[in-house]
Parts: C-alpha cells; sequence; structure tokens
C-alpha cells in the first residue's frame, strides 16, 4: 500500500496562489458571499498563509507558504470525531464522510494547522460557475465539515483506468490539482514509502520541515525551507 | 401518626401551590413571549444554517457552547450540594435541597440541549447512537450528562414522594396527578424505611456522576492540542468552577422566592450566613485553581500559550478577563468576608456577581484559544449574533418557568423534612453531640440521659 505525500518547495514558490484557484475549482468549494468573507467564512482548501514579514516598509517582503490539509500520520481530527466522519484511509489519506458528519466542529476546534472548513450556510453559486462544478466530487451541504483529501477522487479515477488496462498504478498516474496547475513545479507529489520517489527524496532533503512537527502529529506534507 | 394532624403548622408551604397572584400570571406572559422568540430565532438557524449565527473562522465554537458549559456548571448547584449536606448531617440542610435539586434537574435539561442547538446537521443526531466512537470525548459527554440528567431527576422525585402524597390527602386540583406520582405512599414504617435508603443510596451515587459530568465537559477541552486548554487541571478547575456557580445561582433563587412566597420563617439569615461562608470557601479555592493555572502558563513561556495568555490579560478579552477576577474573587471576597456587609442582600450581590464572573469565566476559557490558532492566520472577530443572544434568553427565561410551573404543582421547601426536622432532629442530634463529648461511650446510655433530661 503506497503512503502519499507532498513536499513543497518554498525556493520555487512564487506565491502565485494558482493552487489555491485550482484547488478551488476542482472540489466545488463553495463561493461565499462578500459579507460572510469579511467575517471569516470564505472557504478555501489550499490557502497562503502569510508567515511573517521581512525587512521594513516600503521594502517589504512577505513571507509566504500554501498550506493544504497535512494529512497527518496522527491526525488530531479523527481521534475526537463522534461519528466517525473523518477517518484515515489505508493510502494514509484522511478523508470525511460528508452524509454522516453532524457539524459538530469538534475536529475544527483540534486541529492544530486549522485546515478544516465549515458551512455555514449554502448559497446560491453564480451560473457560471454552477456549470463549471466537477462532476467527480460531491457538493456538500450546509452544516458540514471540509478539508483538503489530496484530491482522491483522481486517485479513484487513475486506479480504475490502470485496472481497465490492466497494469499497476504508475506514479504521475494521479496527482492532487494543486501540483498539476504549480508553474514552478514547486510541489512534487507521490509515495513516502517509495524511497526512489522524487517526493520521498525531496522529504529527506536537508532543507525539509514539517509544520508544527513538535506536536506529534507526524503531517505528511512537508516543506523544503526557502534559502537564498 | 397520621397524615391529618400535619397539615396546619406548615400551611405557609402550601399556599403557592393553591394561590396564585396576578402578576405571576404577568411574568409568565412576558417570558412565554421571549421564550418563543428564541424558539423563532432558532427555527430561522435551522433553516439557514449556522451562518446565522456570529461564529466564524477560527472561532468555530462560541456562545452556544460558552453556555453549555455554564448552565451544566449551574446545574451543580443542586444535586452535589444537596447530596453533600445530606451526607454530612447538616441540619440546616431541610428547606434548601428541594430547590437546590429543581435547580439541577431544569437547568441540566437546557443545558443539555445546547450542544443540539449547536449542531450544524441537527437532523443527524442519532448518528451518535448508530455510529458513535466511543473514543471521542463528546461520546463521553453525552453519556455523563444522560447519566447526570437521569439520577438528578429520580434524586429531585423520590424525597418528592411524601410530600406529594400529603397534596393527595388534601384534596383539591390535580388529585389524579398527585395520586399517580404518590405511589401509594402512606407513611408506613416500612415504607418510610424503604424511603430512607433509597435516599441514602441515591445521595451516595449522584456524587461520583455529578463530579464526572464537569469533569468529562472539561476534558472536551482538555483533551484536545489547544493552546490554553490542553491543562492537566481542567477537570477539577470545571467541578469547582460548578460548584461556584452553582452555590451563587441557589442563593439567588432562595432569596427571589423567599420574597415572593413569604418564606422568610424557613429560609432564615443564617441559612443564607451559612451558604455565603460556603461561597467564599469556594471562591478562594476557585481563585487558587486560577492563579496555579494562569502562574505555571506564564512562567513556561510557551509562545502558542503566550499569545492566548496575553491575549486575555491584554489583548482583546482583556476587559472580560478582569471584569471576571473582579466578579469572581474580589466581589465576593470583599462582601462575604466583612461581617458587615455578609447580610442577605450583600450576599445576594455577591451570587449575582458570581454568576455572571462564572459566565465570563467560560467565555475566557473557550474564545481566547480558538481566536489565536498556531498558525497565522488573521484573526476573526467574534460577535455573538441576535439568533445567539435571543437563544440564551430563551435559556434563561425556560429556566424561570420551569420554576415558577414547579411552584404551582409542587412545595419548593420539603414540607416533611422540616417536619422530621422539628419532630425527630432535636433529640437525634442532641443525642449526637453528646457522642462526640469525652467521657460518655456507650449510646445507650447517652439516649437514657437525654431522654432523663427532656
Amino acid at each position: 500500500m503506497p503512503k502519499y505525500g507532498m513536499v513543497i518547495d518554498l525556493n520555487k514558490c512564487t506565491s502565485c496562489q494558482a493552487c489555491v484557484t485550482a484547488c478551488k475549482v476542482e472540489n466545488n468549494v463553495q463561493i461565499v458571499s462578500e459579507d460572510d468573507a469579511q467575517n471569516g467564512r470564505a472557504m478555501f482548501w489550499m490557502k497562503m498563509l502569510t508567515m511573517e514579514f521581512d525587512g521594513d516598509y516600503p521594502n517589504i517582503k512577505p513571507k509566504t507558504l500554501p498550506r493544504n490539509c497535512m494529512q497527518c500520520d496522527e491526525p488530531s481530527c479523527i481521534k475526537v470525531c463522534p461519528v466517525r466522519a473523518t477517518y484515515k484511509r489505508d493510502d494514509g489519506i484522511v478523508a470525511q464522510i460528508y452524509p454522516q458528519c453532524i457539524g459538530c466542529r469538534y475536529c475544527m476546534a483540534n486541529c492544530p494547522y486549522t485546515v478544516k472548513v465549515f458551512n455555514w450556510d449554502r448559497e446560491e453559486q453564480p451560473k457560471e460557475i454552477e456549470k463549471l462544478y466537477n462532476p467527480d466530487v460531491s457538493v456538500r451541504p450546509k452544516g458540514v465539515v471540509e478539508k483538503c483529501t489530496f484530491c482522491v477522487h483522481r486517485l479513484q479515477i487513475a486506479s480504475e483506468k490502470a485496472k481497465a488496462e490492466h497494469r499497476e498504478l504508475a506514479p504521475g498516474d494521479y496527482v492532487p490539482a494543486c501540483v498539476e496547475v504549480c508553474p514552478v513545479g514547486a510541489i512534487s507529489f507521490g509515495d513516502l514509502d517509495d524511497r526512489k520517489s522524487e517526493v520521498s527524496k525531496a522529504s529527506r532533503d536537508y532543507r525539509a520541515f514539517g509544520l508544527l512537527e513538535e506536536l506529534g502529529t507526524v503531517p505528511k506534507v512537508r516543506y523544503l525551507n526557502a534559502i537564498e | 401518626m397520621s397524615y391529618q394532624d400535619l397539615h396546619d403548622e406548615d400551611e405557609a408551604l402550601f399556599r403557592p401551590i393553591y394561590e396564585t397572584s396576578r402578576s405571576f400570571y404577568v411574568v409568565v406572559i412576558v417570558l412565554t413571549a421571549v421564550f418563543l422568540f428564541g424558539v423563532g430565532c432558532y427555527i430561522h438557524q435551522l433553516f439557514y444554517g449556522l451562518g446565522a449565527t456570529g461564529m466564524n473562522e477560527p472561532v468555530s465554537w462560541a456562545f452556544y457552547i460558552v453556555d453549555f458549559v455554564f448552565f451544566i456548571g449551574i446545574s451543580h448547584a443542586g444535586t452535589l450540594i444537596s447530596a453533600i449536606l445530606r451526607l454530612s448531617k447538616a441540619e440546616w440542610r431541610r428547606p434548601i435541597t428541594r430547590m437546590a435539586e429543581v435547580i439541577t434537574g431544569i437547568v441540566l435539561a437546557i443545558g443539555g440541549l445546547h450542544p443540539v442547538i449547536d449542531l450544524g446537521r441537527p437532523d443527524r443526531i442519532l448518528h451518535l447512537f448508530e455510529r458513535g466512537r466511543l473514543q471521542s470525548p463528546l461520546l463521553w459527554d453525552l453519556t455523563s450528562v444522560t447519566a447526570y440528567f437521569t439520577a438528578s431527576t429520580i434524586y429531585l422525585y423520590v424525597p418528592m414522594i411524601p410530600d406529594i402524597a400529603l397534596l393527595r390527602d388534601r384534596g383539591g386540583k390535580l388529585q389524579n396527578l398527585y395520586r399517580i406520582l404518590a405511589w401509594g405512599y402512606k407513611g408506613t414504617p416500612k415504607q418510610k424505611h424503604a424511603l430512607e435508603r433509597a435516599i441514602n443510596i441515591l445521595m451516595v451515587m449522584v456524587i461520583p456522576i455529578a463530579v464526572s459530568v464537569h469533569t468529562i465537559i472539561a476534558w472536551i477541552f482538555g483533551m484536545t492540542l489547544q493552546p490554553g486548554w490542553h491543562s492537566t487541571i481542567f477537570g477539577p478547575y470545571f467541578v469547582v468552577g460548578a460548584i461556584y456557580s452553582g452555590i451563587a445561582a441557589l442563593v439567588i433563587v432562595m432569596i427571589v422566592f423567599r420574597k415572593i412566597f413569604h418564606f422568610e420563617d424557613y429560609l432564615k439569615e443564617i441559612h443564607f450566613k451559612y451558604l455565603g461562608t460556603l461561597l467564599l470557601v469556594v471562591s478562594l479555592l476557585w481563585t487558587y485553581f486560577t492563579f496555579a493555572e494562569y502562574l505555571t502558563t506564564f512562567y513556561g513561556h510557551e509562545p502558542a500559550e503566550m499569545r492566548v495568555f496575553l491575549y486575555k490579560f491584554a489583548g482583546g478579552y482583556a476587559p472580560f478577563f478582569w471584569l471576571m477576577v473582579f466578579c469572581n474573587f474580589l466581589l465576593p471576597v470583599i462582601i462575604l468576608s466583612n461581617k458587615k456587609t455578609k447580610t442577605i442582600p450583600g450576599i445576594l450581590v455577591a451570587s449575582i456577581g458570581v454568576v455572571l464572573g462564572m459566565w465570563l469565566e467560560r467565555l475566557i476559557i473557550i474564545i481566547p484559544t480558538l481566536a489565536n490558532p498556531r498558525l497565522p492566520y488573521p484573526t476573526g472577530i467574534y460577535i455573538p449574533s441576535v439568533t445567539e443572544i435571543g437563544i440564551f434568553a430563551a435559556g434563561m427565561s425556560a429556566f424561570i418557568l420551569g420554576f415558577m410551573g414547579f411552584s404551582k404543582l409542587f412545595p419548593l421547601i420539603s414540607i416533611w423534612e422540616t417536619k422530621e426536622g422539628r419532630q425527630h432532629s432535636v433529640h437525634e442530634v442532641s443525642v449526637r453531640l453528646r457522642e462526640y463529648l469525652p467521657g460518655q461511650r456507650e449510646e445507650s446510655g447517652v439516649e437514657a440521659s437525654v431522654k432523663a433530661e427532656l
């Protein structure tokens, strides 16, 4: 069984936010009204975080970091879920079961990375967006928690295709939308257990680190430190 | 001893059941209006989603959870205090226990509903039973709150049986209800013995359940990894806070009903003085816990913890924090440790302060942690919406309405226990007192000497 992971090279990342947009479209993430967005209810599975600012105004240089679900190997969210609406698959992906979620938001309160987003209400989406809905991803109703799933629907399609072609799933058959869209190739994705894969090598790089690793959550999304 | 000759002496305790003043109905109408407004707010939220609240990201738990912890805290008034006073044979408990137990029953029903109000999908509540994971503290909570509700309503009902029998024997309204609820109680020695045994078993059982309930509510927070929540003393800290707000709520209820129903002869100043002393002790205990909690956080100086700490001490929540310190520490300690101010109005002021302060304490524990996540997010500002305030107001008016309804059906002060105190306890206590003294060994000898004196 592979163990899917991701490494994001902050040296290459230009903070263009293509991954943020691609993720939002790929996963039918709800677009909220301006008021709601102002009130802190904007929904993103992939988010560009400003970690710190270097230099003084006007020569200010923000240090950013694209943050999706860390797909922890020891996830604190699934520990507290009262109904098993979030669970860890055998391949390490932390998945959500939307029809099971009761909306208690305990997982949100316990995620140290604050990655989970809640459907506070269900707003009418722009007509153009509704036409662009991805048919492979369910549209979430109001009152449930959702988050990045490493585009698990792409894995299902890729493995079915591989099965139809009577072959094993090859590396590169399955990549999440953010990886595919990144114009500078800053995100590598694949099987962490396969020591020859690009992602596995990158995760063992001397620049590699995990966000808030000290909490023991064992994140499977790792970063390569930016070095001048 | 038959029931007929028991009636006249404590007529004042029966009166509220049979006589209703006009202002009573006015209050009922006003409170029902507030309650219906709250119900309307909830229906709006049901259709619109939790977007009707002021919650956002990262403050994903707010008013409802604060109220939940607060109400369940108040519920400790009752059962725990009444059980401990019964267990320690405190004779002054007699006019207090019933009201304390009623508080528990009503508040627990209201508080227990709050997590359901807070759910994004209340229509899926049955998933908790079908697919519940016992590893989740929310399931522990569900279990302990339902156990506590069951135990405390039984503990309210069983000591009420002789009083219901009195009401049945009087005739008058609601005969059928009293006949069913009295279970054929006639006060025979066998029945009395069974009743006393049942009360003894229940009061011992109820104490660990009550402690577990608030410990587990604290663990909902304590089991997470979040700064400000992940603390080992949270269980006992919450229990102390619960007892604290419980005693204060009990004092307020007692003073209000003493005034309305003229119970001055039953609830004397001495009762309030004793409860005031209890309140003072728990106030200092609460302060000790709070001090220990924040000093260790400050001394350790972990960055994530410090962000929450400073948010409380000097940041956005500083006004609430210092108001809490005033209400929960300065005000009650100053009032209750001074003989001149330790009067019934003084104790009432202190109690109102404590109830307000304990609500603020729950607010201060829950929101600053969520508002300061570990990663640098733009911090959302949380302001409760009309819906949330409306539902809180509905909860409060349901509490008062519940109490008013109870006062029209059952006596608010246990009549048979008052009588028992008058008839047996004077003798019993003097026997007990003599046993404590040196030089008297045999119980029978004490009994004989007391009898000789009387």
